[in-house]
């Protein structure tokens, strides 16, 4: 893909005139193998085996409960703040087992951003708020030209500039996702992990979030989850969709069909897929 | 139409018994509200009163004279008030810091098996009667920090002038120590309850970003609770100021104004309650009510600070800038 920074206007859905992304000669980020995960004696998920790429926006939709979140916070080690959380099988990120010995959550977070459903930024100023973690991380050389850069790749900066000792909690709920985004691409992380960031939004706002993130496409690999339909089919270069199963391990979620977009959208493999992206199943 | 008499009547109703609701809740929060201030009126009224005979003899000089002489009849505030000062600041300079870790290792480090156990000891020492603390500050705490924490102190910063005097088992340091342990407790309940406060979704956002806990905790959890932090201290402050039994016990009851921090002292509340039964001379009696009266409005003052702070607080985590 060679997009330009600047994005021409949002298009309709129009997959199936889309061409054909070039993901298959892109290198694998994260290699999942055998992926189940839970909660105490709960399983969430279970079996998910799937390769993200480099500089593809790779969405992950499905049902409500399907384990989307459990999924994704799996690739920055996010579900170790949960104490029942547990796992099985293997995460490569570049070919580095993410939960094997010696590896640092820490470390892993810092190259892994996230941002959440709930735009959380920190009661500080919008200024200190991106230049927070560069400050932890000891990046302090040229502070403010980070600032600005991160402000300026989230979309944000020609409506900030003036006033970034202003509190980050006078922006709006569009800006204060957009202040989240800056906030993690001003420590450079090479994926950008994004549960259902525009979920809580209107429309517009929502739309500049889907546009931000195709510019954000040239420079990082980005994993979306949304409960959108529409919003993946937009957005993304390749989908996951998860959907709920059932055996003797009670409900939990598995990987039912993963390819380019297109495919998913408009000639899916599986029974499921189709209900689900034709709205037959909610 | 008979509707329309019948819902006159309907709201007519309505708005009676609304009027008796809000008239009933009107009547106790008022009560309630104007017995406090009243009772505060009343307990000023009084202590003023009984300080009238010193304040008119001596003025406000009182508040900066040192004198306490029962045989020449001349009193002053000005020790009571330097004790007062210094041994509560010696409370919070050791309560602070401990009070916070405490907060902290409860509200986020501790495993939950180990939070129960350890808060629940926390505030068990709240508990504690403050004359059983006083005693235990005659018997333990002052000969141990004579022995160990005193001459240690000497040693290192003995060029310190507030060092530098002879370890003593009771004086304004012991009764700094005394008042700390009873400032603690109130410090990390309060604290707990403002770090447990902190949107979990804001911490999770600082991990995100590759923060440490400890980086976290000190981006994130405490700087947003800088405000209530600083309102918590001033309530452990009124703990500490209005102390009066337990620093009687182990403060060493000195009228006068040392450089050194192991010599005796006195509080405007230790000197109130060691000398109000033995008090020789009416001038006397009215000078205790004198240093009640400047305890009043410190306690006062204190409070209204408090109540600043806190709403600062409010209004920074609504959003204000
Ligand atoms: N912190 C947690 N503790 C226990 N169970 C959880 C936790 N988070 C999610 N779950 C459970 O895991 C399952 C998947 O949830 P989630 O990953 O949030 O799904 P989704 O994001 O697709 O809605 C649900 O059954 C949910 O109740
Ligand atoms: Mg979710």
């Amino acid at each position: 893909m060679s997009q330009g920074v600047t994005m021409p206007p949002m298009r309709p859905v129009d997959v199936a005139v889309r061409q054909e992304t070039e993901s298959q000669t892109h290198e694998t980020v994260f290699d999942i193998q055998g992926l189940q995960a839970g909660y105490g004696s709960n399983v969430a998920i279970k079996g998910v085996d799937l390769e993200i790429y480099r500089n593809v926006i790779t969405a992950v939709i499905g049902p409500s409960g399907c384990g989307k979140s459990t999924f994704i916070r799996c690739l920055n080690r996010m579900n170790d703040e949960v104490p029942s959380f547990r796992h099985e099988g293997t995460i490569l990120y570049h070919g580095v087992d993410l939960y094997g010995d010696g590896v640092e959550p820490v470390e892993v977070r810092r190259r892994i951003g996230m941002v959440f459903q709930k735009a959380n930024p920190f009661p500080k100023t919008i200024y200190d708020n991106v230049a927070w973690a560069p400050r932890v991380l000891g990046l302090k050389k040229d502070l403010d030209e980070r600032v600005e850069k991160a402000l300026q790749s989230a979309a944000l900066w020609d409506e900030v500039k003036d006033r970034l000792k202003r509190s980050a909690l006078s922006l709006s709920g569009g800006q204060q996702q957009r202040l989240c985004i800056a906030r993690a691409i001003a420590i450079e992380p090479e994926v950008l992990l994004l549960d259902e960031p525009a979920s809580a939004l209107d429309p517009i706002a929502t739309q500049r979030i889907e546009e931000l993130m195709q510019s954000l496409k040239q420079d990082y690999t980005i994993v979306i989850v949304t409960h959108n339909m529409q919003q993946a089919a937009r957005v993304a270069d390749r989908t996951a969709f998860f959907s709920i199963d059932s055996d003797e391990d009670g409900r939990y979620g598995v990987l039912v069909e993963y390819d380019e977009t297109p495919k998913i959208f408009t000639a899916p493999s599986d029974r499921r897929t189709e209900d689900y992206v034709t709205g037959r199943f909610g | 139409m008979s509707a329309v008499p019948m819902t006159q009547e309907l709201r007519g109703g309505r708005r009676l018994r609304d009027r008796f609701g809000d008239r009933l809740l009107l009547i106790v929060t008022s009560a309630a509200g104007l017995g406090a201030v009243v009772l505060i009126g009343f307990i000023a009224y009084k202590v003023i009163r009984g300080a009238h005979l010193a304040l008119s003899t001596f003025g406000l000089p009182f508040v900066w004279h040192t004198a306490w002489d029962t045989n020449k009849n001349v009193f002053g505030a000005a020790p009571g008030l330097y004790g007062t000062a210094v041994t509560s600041l010696i409370a919070l300079l050791i309560a602070t810091p401990l009070a916070l870790g405490i907060a902290l290792f409860l509200s986020e480090l501790a495993p939950r098996s180990l939070r129960l156990v350890v808060g629940s000891l926390v505030e068990t020492l709240a508990a504690i009667p403050s004359v059983v603390l006083g005693l235990w500050g005659i018997l333990v705490l002052g000969p141990f920090l004579a022995d160990h924490v005193e001459p240690w102190l000497h040693n290192s910063f003995g060029f310190l002038p507030i060092f530098s005097g002879t370890p003593q088992s009771s004086g304004i340091f012991v009764a700094g120590v005394i008042l700390a342990i009873m400032v603690v407790p109130i410090v990390a309940s309060v604290c707990r309850e403002l770090f447990l406060s902190v949107p979990p979704e804001l911490e999770e956002g600082a991990l995100a970003l590759g923060a440490t806990r400890w980086e976290m905790v000190r981006g994130v959890v405490l700087s947003s609770s800088r405000p209530g932090i600083g309102a918590a201290v001033i309530l452990g402050l009124g703990r500490a100021l209005g102390e009066a039994i337990a620093v009687t016990q182990v403060i060493g009851a000195g009228w006068f104004i040392r450089s050194s921090l192991f010599a005796p002292g006195d509080t405007l509340a230790s000197r109130i309650a060691g000398q109000y039964q033995g008090a020789v001379s009416k001038l006397q009696i009215a000078s205790l009510f004198y240093l009640a009266a400047i305890l009043l409005v410190i306690g006062l003052l204190t409070n209204l600070l408090a109540q600043i702070v806190v709403k600062r607080f409010a209004f920074q985590r609504t959003g204000g800038s």
